[in-house]
């Protein structure tokens, strides 16, 4: 149980996708305008992270790993994702409109989110059990939301601001993403404090 | 080229198969980082060295150009409903060859690159080329738009790499540089700060107006992005 709960916290906080692994920054920049929208980005992404998970990774151990397959593991997650969100979308769709209403436009945009297909071959790559990987997709997805949320927070200060023109738009907006940044650098270590590695 | 296709604008001059233009504006005016915004995911996370910006601009290139003649050749052949996840499964396919040589041949790079190298995958220039251009181009103006874009990409991340690697590491392609070294360059948050004075400086030079939004034009998904961007009303 320890050992899940570190593996959460170092997927939200220390490892975080977007600030120290720079995975899904086109998502990051693209949809952090509006709280509504990182919001809504974000729980899609949980959501697809997590149940990808729980399809790769049996899929990878029960199947490509006893036919000596895998390096077609990279292949065939992507296309496990791809299939996966056009069924979610299916799904949510026929039997609840409510949550299609709120997630559906965000859907498409994870199958080309490298932060989906990364959490599923890291989980491999890392050698984690099925649980450990539930878990650590589970805290990559809040994490994402996390930072989602906070820069959404940064950028609505951002946008009143008086910026040198040069710097207007996205380069203003990549700096701040460093201050950001920054700020989760000061979590390093935390991980190792609390549990004792 | 019996196959012309009728499409507007860039591609009606081509009237001999070679038209360098399909190569250089991937170079600087185009380019697809600095210019076209894309592929931001390595730009930032591979470029803590100039060499690795270097293996990893070549094998993106690799990947490119082979993505773009395969899917220039079967651009009648794929349906154009289930357009993308084939891209993306050629595309995955190139990605995985490139790790088998980098792997046996340059085993160092391939360790540097870890992860992101099978992330080329989701590169968004790879893709965005292929929906943009050789899905709707012949053999040699995709091959040469392929080059063009990788080279043009390859270059931005070597200008990154340096950067970084001179202030954050002090040393430079295996050259000891006389200065304190600044960490913080090779880290994550030098990464951000580095690029966007980069794109910053890229605006002064080039005398036009920074771009509001990213580059999301060549991206497949532009129209869902921008309808979230909006605030996620779904129609």
């Amino acid at each position: 149980m320890k050992e899940l709960l570190a593996i959460l916290l170092s997927a939200i906080i220390i490892d975080n996708f977007v600030l120290s692994k720079f995975m899904g920054i086109c998502p990051f920049l693209g949809v952090s305008k509006k709280f509504e929208s990182a919001i809504g980005m974000g729980i899609a992404v949980i959501f697809v992270m997590v149940c990808s998970t729980l399809v790769t990774y049996p899929f990878y151990m029960g199947i490509l790993l006893p036919l000596k397959l895998g390096y077609l593991s990279n292949m065939s997650f992507i296309l496990i994702i791809a299939l996966f969100v056009q069924l979610i979308e299916i799904f949510l769709k026929k039997t609840m409109p409510a949550l299609y209403k709120a997630l559906g436009v965000y859907l498409p945009l994870i199958t080309t989110n490298c932060a989906v297909l990364g959490v599923t071959l890291l989980n491999i790559n890392n050698n984690l059990t099925f649980v450990q990987s539930i878990f650590n997709a589970l805290g990559g997805g809040i994490g994402f939301t996390v930072a989602l949320l906070l820069f959404s927070g940064v950028r609505s200060r951002l946008e009143t601001c008086d910026i040198p023109e040069t710097f207007k738009g996205v380069p203003s907006t990549l700096i701040a993403a460093s201050i950001v940044s920054v700020s989760f650098m000061g979590f390093s270590g935390l991980i190792e404090g609390i549990f004792g590695k | 080229m019996s196959t012309q296709n009728n499409l507007p604008a860039e591609e009606k001059s081509a009237k001999s198969p070679i038209n360098w233009v399909d190569f250089t504006k991937g170079l600087i005016k185009e380019n697809p980082t600095l210019v076209g915004l894309l592929g931001m995911c390595p730009t930032l996370a591979i470029t803590t060295m100039a060499q690795n910006g270097i293996g990893m601009g070549l094998a993106t290139t690799f990947v490119l150009v082979c993505s773009n003649i395969v899917i220039s050749l079967l651009k009648n052949v794929i349906p154009k409903a289930v357009r993308l996840p084939c891209f993306i499964v050629i595309i995955a396919g190139f990605v995985t060859f490139t790790g088998f040589i980098l792997k046996g041949y340059f085993p160092a790079l391939y360790d540097a690159l870890g992860l992101y190298l099978e992330l080329i995958t989701v590169n968004c220039i790879i893709l965005g080329r292929a929906e943009v251009f050789a899905s709707k181009n012949s053999l040699v103006p995709s091959i040469l738009d392929g080059l063009g874009m990788g080279i043009g990409f390859t270059g931005a991340l070597f200008v990154m790499g340096s950067i970084r690697e001179i202030l954050g590491a002090g040393s430079w392609m295996g050259l000891q540089i006389p200065m304190t070294p600044l960490t913080i360059f090779i880290m994550p948050a030098g990464g951000f700060f580095v690029l966007g004075c980069i794109i910053a400086a890229v605006n002064k030079i080039a005398g036009k107006k920074p771009p509001k939004e990213l580059g999301c034009h060549g991206c497949p998904n532009a129209e869902s992005c921008t309808a979230c961007a909006k605030g996620g009303e779904n129609k």
